[in-house]
């Protein structure tokens, strides 16, 4: 299980207006979580840029950071996911867009490939600032699947590493589970009871997962479980959405294919419509 | 926690109530069943034969409760469609393909079709289905049969046969109009007249007695043949015999032809249409407010029109105005509907000689009024008030169907409708992009109540995902609506929350509609459409003089005056007088400082339809200390006598014979009444004006006649209403 946390963490850099942003909160996130930190950038080497990247590390060096810049041409996405493997990057941070004027934030088309193609777990920021916001709330899938356990331990971790004073766990049931469909009085009774039962069902399974975490991760925050019935991947961004959470962690999907893409569901629904950051464990 | 299942004795004892609401039903079905055959250019009887298969199919397989089944409005114009294209027997074939249509939607549980049609566009359809029949009926009312092309050409001719009727020569034809018009003035003051006698025959039935009623004065007393002519007669009813041995036989030859399924498939929209809207708008009139099952009611009905088809019928489908006649006369369950199909056939066996005695002229008259109220001038202005934009769906909508066609003007209001969205959020992509997510989040918080979350929009197109989310809620519950995240919501959503709203109020629920504040609306209506960026207006109103007077009566009496309209009125919840009646709102309301007691104006609806009767009625309402029984106490008539046969008690006291014979009291718990009403309460009634008084135990009723009550009459209402509750309180 992963109770060590990340060892190193990767960022793509590229000259862009939200360099000092990007560089400021991954440097933040390394010695957070006590990480090395490898800035990945796609081009040819030079004493401009590195003098570039340096300087923008300069006030955390003094904080103990541990930190590498490697420099590699070519297509962006495959030197990314070369560069993570070489160098054994655990967690991998990605800038997202934001829509002109609306408040709305996507990945963009490099972001999404590497997203589905890396083998690492992946961060996706969504308002990179320069000075740090704190982390208050996460919200983390509950889904039952083989991944959840070290998902939410994950969460956990990065949550008392960041001083997060509440975590929710987020239970969503597929409608289909719920096998009543409300026509009447009487059906809506027998609904409702089936779903009580589910709620029952997940909680106490939400729970022997948080009893399996190590102690002191869990006694300082505030958790909180809450069964959604809803489409999966879906709802839990736009809980985390109205939960108003500065941090939603999930799952890392299976295996992708053409028609997931075509009609998207869980992660997919998240890349088009970030809700917040997000932190995808692999 | 579950309720009892109904007991045959439960149901028996329901029984005599049902019949006497089915009878009363089936006193309109009759000579509605008759006029809207005829007017669909199929015999009369059909329409006949299609309410009797209706009423008993539906009764035994259907999913809603107090709904009437039978021939439609909505589908007059289709299936005179399909009989002038296709012919009669083809029709019928075509009426029993769409009931299997019917049958399959239920099975895909498509029940929840009528929700994709944005609601201007349906009032659209309404409305132009309204005038064709108007448009064609008009003539044969006043004596003077045209056939025209289309619709639209009915409606040009209809000052033409006014002057034509001036210049009539013929005896028979002026008879004829003169039934006409006499029979179009009995149904619009009909309703007028507040007389609860007068009221107990549908308007229909009177016309039909007065018609056989002056046949029979012709014949018997002036010995001389009926003077309207005889084209304008009833064709001859066939009798029962005749009915059974001369079945139609469908013709199925025309079944690969593209006519036929077109009108196939205009017969099923419509009917699927109309049935899930009237069995909608009866669910809000049930006393005991049930769900219905809307896929099993069309499966019912389906199976209904298959078996009305093979047998000579017309397409069954659930009926507003019938509905509504039978929820305000008592009927409690399915039973009704079954007794109406039985009185049917009872008339059919005995009366069907009878019958050919009503004038067409008569009998149209009743339909000009339908199609007149289902495009009434005052749906046209409650739609402006939501908006300028609704007006245009509903015209565009209307205007193809009358030119074109029912699917084309359907089709028409659903594009006009998307297109006016886009021009108003001016962003396509708004729409285009999140068409297919499940954009509602439902969940139960900590505290037990739910919270709803819509993203990106919510109009017509995507009302479907927070319906599924608000029917899975049970409606005792306390529910969040929060439409911060949305960029745009349309009338039809507002107005369907609305619903829902009044729904969840009357189960003892709250739905809170949060987040709307971001969105501006055009208009002040409460359903008008929302969107991001606010354009706000005002309007200045007009105190009529009534309304100055009340201001001075407040001042007065110390009371404080508030003429605007106010919506949410749920201390009226629980009053019997207002179970099957639907409140607008109320107005004019002079309010004592403490809330102790408040005079106001109210507006209610009572049945559907044509049946409908918007009332206005001053009212007193007064808060009463705990432990006060919910009770009725009425004048008592013959008409309560007679209630008091079908199963209504009325609790009398031996000790005040007066009282218990000039008032009819009855409530729940007879003991606790008859301890409330001590002797000193007693007396103040013997001695007081009479006054209808109703308790609902958090406060009582006070008013007087059905109507709105001039300023004197308002300050004896509240010197009244002041009085009894000082001998409430003393008792």
């Amino acid at each position: 299980m992963n109770t060590k946390g990340f060892k190193t963490i990767g960022i793509g850099v590229t000259f862009s207006p939200n360099l000092e942003a990007n560089i400021n909160e991954a440097a933040r996130l390394a010695l957070f979580l006590g990480s090395k930190l490898v800035l990945i950038h796609v081009g040819e080497s030079s004493e401009d840029k590195l003098s570039v990247f340096s300087a923008l590390l300069d006030p955390f060096k003094g904080q103990g950071l541990v930190f590498e810049v490697t420099f590699k041409s070519g297509d962006p996405v495959e030197v990314i996911l070369s560069t993570t493997e070489e160098k054994k990057i655990d967690l991998l941070i990605i800038g997202a867009l934001k829509k002109e004027k609306l408040l709305k934030y996507y990945v963009g088309s490099i972001a999404r490939k590497i997203t589905r193609k890396a083998t690492c777990s992946i961060l996706l920021l969504i308002n990179p600032s320069k000075n740090r916001i704190r982390c208050n709330h996460i919200v983390v899938n509950g889904l039952k699947d083989p991944k959840t356990e070290e998902t939410v331990t994950t969460a956990f971790l990065v949550g008392n590493k960041l001083g997060a004073s509440k975590i929710t766990v987020v239970e969503e049931v597929s409608d289909d589970e719920v096998s009543v469909k409300v026509d009447d009085d009487k059906s809506l009774r027998k609904s409702t009871i089936v779903k009580e039962r589910l709620r029952l069902r997940e909680e106490a399974r939400v729970k022997a997962i948080i009893k399996a975490i190590p102690n002191e991760l869990t006694k300082s925050v505030k958790i909180k479980s809450q069964p959604i019935f809803g489409k999966r991947g879906y709802s839990i961004g736009h809980y985390a959405q109205v939960a108003r959470a500065d941090l939603l962690v999930m799952n890392a999907p299976r295996k992708m294919n053409f028609w997931d893409r075509l009609f998207p569901h869980d992660i997919e629904h998240i890349l088009t419509e970030l809700p917040t950051d997000v932190l995808i464990v692999q | 926690m579950r309720p009892k299942k109904p007991s045959l004795i439960g149901l028996m004892k329901t029984l005599p109530k049902n019949m006497f609401s089915g009878l009363v039903v089936s006193l309109i079905a009759l000579p509605l069943g008759l006029g809207l055959a005829m007017a669909s250019e199929a015999p009369p009887i059909a329409g006949v034969i299609t309410a009797i298969i209706g009423g008993i199919i539906v009764s035994f397989l259907g999913g809603s409760f107090v709904t009437i089944s039978g021939p439609g409005n909505g589908l007059v114009g289709v299936v005179l469609v399909a009989i002038t294209t296709l012919g009669l027997t083809a029709t019928y074939a075509a009426i029993i393909c769409s009931g299997v249509l019917l049958i399959i939607l239920g099975f895909l549980r498509l029940g929840k079709l009528a929700d994709y049609f944005p609601s201007s566009a349906i009032q659209g359809m309404l409305a132009a289905i309204g005038l064709i029949i108007l448009g064609k009926q008009f003539h044969i009312m006043l004596g003077n049969k045209i056939i025209r092309d289309n619709g639209i050409d009915y409606l040009l001719e209809i000052p033409n046969t006014i002057i034509t009727v001036f210049h009539f020569e013929d005896k028979g034809l002026i008879y004829a109009a003169l039934a006409g018009v006499l029979s179009l003035a009995i149904m619009v003051f009909y309703s007028k007249v507040r007389n609860k006698y007068l009221q107990l025959i549908p308007a229909p039935m009177w016309i039909v007695l007065f018609s056989v009623g002056f046949s029979y004065y012709y014949e018997l007393i002036l010995k001389s043949p009926n003077p309207i002519s005889a084209d304008y007669m009833i064709p001859s009813i066939p009798d029962i015999g005749t009915i059974i041995t001369e079945i139609p036989v469908p013709d199925f030859k025309m079944i690969g032809t593209f006519s036929f399924w077109s009108s196939v498939i205009a017969l099923t929209l419509i009917a699927s249409i109309e049935s899930l809207l009237s069995i909608k708008a009866v669910d809000k009139l049930d006393v005991e407010k049930r769900r219905s099952n809307v896929n099993k009611d069309i499966k019912a009905l389906g199976l209904a029109t298959v078996a009305s088809g093979f047998l000579g019928g017309l397409n069954v489908v659930t009926v507003i105005a019938r509905s509504s006649v039978n929820v305000n006369n008592g009927g409690s369950n399915r039973s009704s509907n079954l007794f109406h199909s039985l009185f049917l056939v009872v008339f059919i066996l005995l009366f069907s000689a009878e019958l050919t005695r009503i004038p067409l002229s008569a009998l149209m008259a009743i339909l000009v009024y339908t199609g007149y109220k289902l495009a009434s001038p005052v749906i046209v202005r409650k739609i402006f008030t939501i908006g300028k934009e609704q007006l245009i769906i509903f015209f565009c909508t209307l205007l193809v169907t009358l030119k074109v066609g029912l699917i084309s003007g359907i089709s028409a209001g659903l594009v006009a409708t998307f297109i006016i969205h886009v021009v108003i959020t001016k962003r396509l992509g708004l729409f285009v992009k999140n068409i297919l997510k499940p954009n509602v989040l439902m969940y139960k918080e900590e505290d037990g109540s739910y919270f709803i979350s819509v993203k990106h929009f919510c109009s017509f197109l995507n009302f479907n995902t927070l319906k599924t989310s608000l029917e899975a809620i049970p409606e005792n519950n306390d529910v969040i609506i929060d439409f911060s995240l949305c960029g745009f919501v349309d009338h039809s959503s507002m107005e369907n929350v609305d619903d829902y709203q009044e729904l969840f109020q009357k189960k003892g629920g709250n739905i809170e509609v949060t987040g709307l504040d971001v969105l501006g609306a055009e208009s002040k209506h409460p359903f008008a459409l929302r969107r991001m960026l606010p354009v706000q207006k005002m309007m200045p109103e007009n105190k009529t003089k009534r309304q100055k007077n009340m201001g001075i009566i407040a001042e007065k009496f110390g009371l404080s005056y508030q003429h605007e309209k106010k919506y949410n009125n749920s201390f009226l919840d629980g009053f019997v007088y207002f179970q099957t009646k639907k409140i607008e709102y109320i107005f004019n309301e002079l309010k004592e400082k403490n809330g102790e007691y408040q005079s106001f104006d109210v507006v209610f609806s009572e049945g559907e339809f044509i049946a409908k009767e918007v009332v206005r009625t001053t009212m007193l309402y007064i808060k009463v200390s705990k432990g006060t029984p919910a009770f009725t106490l009425d004048k008592e008539g013959i008409l309560e006598r007679f209630y008091a046969l079908a199963g209504y008690e009325d609790i009398d006291f031996e000790r005040h014979k007066d009282f218990s014979n000039r008032f009819y009291l009855r409530g729940e718990s007879p003991e606790k009444i008859k301890r409330f009403f001590t002797d000193d309460l007693i007396r103040f009634f013997e001695s007081n004006p009479y006054f209808h008084v109703e308790s609902n135990k958090k406060g009582v009723l006070v008013y007087n006649k059905e109507r709105v009550a001039s300023i004197k009459e308002v300050k004896g209402l509240i010197d009244f209403g002041v009085r009894l509750s000082q001998a409430i309180n003393k008792s």
